[in-house]
């Protein structure tokens, strides 16, 4: 499918080859590399253990990140509420982890139908936001899916659930009111979820990213995609020519509701407790970063950006107290500096010669996106 | 890609290239140092001294917990390596901003520089998931203050439900929260301080949830009313006069605060503006509003608290303490520190009956270090209680301490 554009002059493998890594597969190939040579450092035992842990959640970010990339930059909505979505599905994910864990006892097949578990309670709660939702549009899209987070978090901060030999209780005011005996409490209030076994693996990190890549990069190039982005070029145009906008907003933001309760899924099974207030406005805010930084529309760049985002501020632990310091001056330079001519220059320079870089499903101008959150 | 005519720009290029290169490389240094630390772990601590890890939130808004921790282990390590004891330690202290993804990191980050030994985590949650990580590495984890069951497992509640099996290397310096929330029922009840018992507690936190909850149920069992059980969240602790009103309109004569001291300040404050004027009764969280900054503390007056600590103790060990610390930190240490200083004294204790030397691997230790504080002959004597011993189950044996405040100082209660 990328060759199709390098048809006109009969170009060499080479070239082909070159323009195929500017598409949609050199995102994979640069995903699969990056998995490969980790894998590779972690059979040879010279990764240390502090890489080592966060594996994991680099690839739950690196999930939302993309996922959140659907919503804000495909569909160009400014959603503030990514980490509510992750932890609807990292709460029902850990719920059905722990129900199924005497029925399956292969920790593979647990995680994966817990994940798939997690995906489809995100969509629910994508979709019940969502259509009252997506008839907003601005500030006001922003506004709305800012208080859903602090809900989600409210109402899993009085959550209660547990299980015994008749089954599944719920409560919402406390472990007594869910009226069992020499039961597990699954998820205990505002001490969250805690006793879950640690199913998630750095390879189904790996898989979770490429399943989230196939549906947004497919999604995009699909009809459906064309009128997402139809409509947030041009609404009032959309609309005329018969795309049903409220139709296709609801089908990017359920789609990235539903990733992200995947990932959430994944980042709640790496770690033996998860509290909801984890999952709050910073974190929603945190993911928002790695999107814009790495370029708003740019899948590659939330791929990058969420990876190095992520092991930064471990790397920088040497420092101890100016560590925090230095992630926010750091954080301020990837800002600044694209804007600066120099750099600029630099840059265009650099991806002329290493072509991978370019992806060239990115928007060509991220200011549209932009933009598009303020036309209504 | 040819560097033949170097150009200006392609000189341009060819120094970012270099610059990526140089990235590249130090991140490569980063790894095989980390690398070649995990492999000293097993092998040696650095010049006969054992490594000591500790972590805590030293950033954001529980960072007084994790900085009280820090400080006094510092001291603790300190004062062991100035004397003359065989068993001394090398000491570092990482920040996990209270997250438990963080706290994880902060683990495997010790754990490659070649922890034998951790001290931590300072708060519930993050320890929750480190113990789980330290149990699987087997790591001996001794906690000075997170004090949810669940860091320890294996503790079903009153219906025989669990939430976590034991995690036999984990250990609590602290009381556990059940522990205060029962004992706290059965002082208020014993001690006849009040018929009608108002509760306001932070929903959104787990130590303060898990107190309530305790003391709710024992409450039922030394039939004490409960006439109001109020929340409130870490987004809405600057104003509690809806609480307040909601205890004074059920006509609480005792507020039961399972709190720390910062939100218990701002209620101690409302409830006199509004002239309400209750019993109070605070447990360890409490403790520490007497040094808390810009805090009228007239308004303490005659607050009852269960505490391990009490700063202004006549004893010598806690002078000297509370001397090291005003010196070294310039304010006085709280129940955080003194459980941390205990920690490092315990541990130092445990290693020299256990007679473990430096450069046995983690794992030995561990096994070793459970065994005695296991054994029904390992007692500690120490800044928050006399002759403390643990069990099986991982729990400090000690009683919390009534004390009441008088004069601006605590005063036991009997």
């Amino acid at each position: 499918m990328q060759a199709t554009t390098a048809t006109k002059s009969a170009p060499s493998f080479k070239d082909r080859l070159l323009e195929a890594l500017k598409g949609t597969f050199g995102t994979y190939f640069l995903v699969v590399v990056a998995f490969l040579i980790v894998q590779g450092f972690i059979a040879t035992g010279s990764m240390s253990s502090a890489l080592q842990g966060q594996l994991v959640p680099i690839c739950v970010y690196v999930c939302a990140a993309v996922s959140l990339n659907l919503v804000v930059g495909i569909s160009g909505e400014l959603s503030l509420g990514h980490a509510g979505f992750m932890s609807v599905g990292a709460f029902t994910g850990c719920i059905m982890a722990s129900m199924l864990a005497p029925i399956i006892p292969n920790d593979f097949l647990r995680l994966l139908i817990s994940i798939l578990t997690g995906g489809c309670f995100g969509a629910v709660a994508g979709f019940v936001v969502g259509v009252p939702v997506m008839r907003l549009s601005g500030d006001y899209l922003a506004i709305v899916t800012l208080a859903f987070g602090e809900i989600i978090k409210n109402i899993l901060n009085n959550l209660y659930v547990g299980s015994d030999a008749s089954g599944l209780h719920v409560s919402m005011s406390s472990v007594q009111d869910l009226g069992m005996t020499n039961g597990t409490v699954i998820i205990n209030g505002p001490q969250g979820a805690v006793g879950i076994s640690k199913l998630s693996t750095f390879v189904m990190g790996f898989l979770l990213i490429m399943f989230t890549l196939f549906v947004v990069s497919n999604l995009v190039r699909s009809r459906s995609g064309r009128a997402i982005m139809a409509v947030r070029d041009n609404r009032i145009a959309a609309e005329s020519v018969g795309i049903n906008v409220t139709k296709y907003r609801l089908m990017a933001f359920v789609v990235s509701a539903a990733l992200a309760g995947m990932a959430g899924t994944l980042y709640a099974m790496n770690f033996s407790s998860v509290v909801a207030s984890r999952f709050d406005y910073n974190t929603s805010i945190l993911i928002l970063v790695y999107v814009v930084l790495g370029g708003i529309g740019n899948i590659r760049g939330s791929i990058i950006s969420a990876t190095i985002l992520t092991i930064l501020p471990e790397f920088l632990r040497f420092m101890a107290d100016y560590r925090m310091l230095i992630y926010a001056v750091v954080l301020i330079c990837v800002m600044v500096l694209p804007n600066v001519p120099v750099v600029q220059r630099f840059m265009e320079a650099f991806k002329a010669k290493v072509p991978w870089l370019i992806d060239k499903d990115a928007l060509e101008e991220p200011d549209l996106a932009e933009e598009g959150g303020n036309r209504g | 890609m040819s560097f033949s005519n170097i150009s200006r720009r392609g000189f341009v290029q060819a120094m970012g290239v270099a610059g990526a290169a140089g990235a590249v490389a130090l991140t490569g240094c980063g790894n095989s140092a980390g690398g070649s630390d995990n492999g000293g772990s097993s092998s040696e601590g650095g010049d006969g001294k054992f490594k000591l890890g500790g972590i805590g939130p030293i950033t954001g808004p529980a960072a007084i917990y994790g900085n009280a921790c820090k400080n006094a282990a510092q001291i603790a390590v300190d004062e062991i390596n100035a004397s003359d004891s065989t068993f001394k330690f090398d000491y570092r202290f990482e920040d996990d901003e209270n997250n438990a993804e963080k706290s994880v990191n902060a683990f495997n980050t010790l754990k490659d520089w070649g922890m034998q030994m951790l001290m931590g985590t300072t708060t519930t949650a993050p320890c929750i998931a480190v113990s789980k990580e330290a149990s699987a590495d087997n790591i001996f984890e001794l906690t000075p203050s997170a004090s949810s069951t669940d860091v320890i497992g294996g503790q079903p509640d009153a219906d025989g439900n669990v939430a976590e099996q034991r995690k036999p290397n984990v250990f609590q310096m602290c009381f556990t929260d059940p522990n205060q929330g029962v004992a706290s029922a059965k002082y208020i009840s014993e001690q006849k301080l009040g018929t009608k018992v108002g509760i306001i507690y932070d929903s959104s936190d787990a130590y303060s949830t898990g107190i309530d909850q305790k003391f709710l149920s024992e409450a039922k069992n030394v039939s004490l009313e409960v006439v109001a059980n109020e929340a409130f969240t870490a987004d809405s602790a600057t104003d509690f006069s809806a609480q307040l009103n909601s205890c004074k309109s059920a006509e609480a004569d005792i507020l039961f605060l399972p709190i720390y001291y910062t939100p218990a300040s701002i209620i101690l404050k409302q409830a006199k503006d509004m002239g309400y004027a209750p019993k109070f009764f605070g447990v360890d969280g409490m403790d520490g509003i007497l040094s808390l900054e810009g805090f009228d503390t007239s308004l303490a007056e005659g607050v009852m608290l269960l505490t391990p600590f009490n700063a202004d103790a006549s004893d010598e060990k806690t002078q000297a303490f509370v001397k090291a610390y005003k010196e070294k930190f310039n304010e006085t240490p709280n129940q955080f520190a003194a459980d941390a200083y205990d920690c490092v004294y315990v541990l130092q204790a445990a290693l020299e009956k256990a007679e473990c030397t430096p450069d046995m691997s983690a794992s030995d230790i561990c096994d070793k270090l459970v065994e005695v504080f296991t054994s029904s002959d390992f007692v500690f004597d120490g800044l928050t209680g006399e002759s403390i011993a643990w069990s099986d189950t991982g729990e400090a044996t000690k009683e919390p301490k009534g004390m009441v405040i008088q004069n601006g100082a605590y005063v036991g209660m009997e």
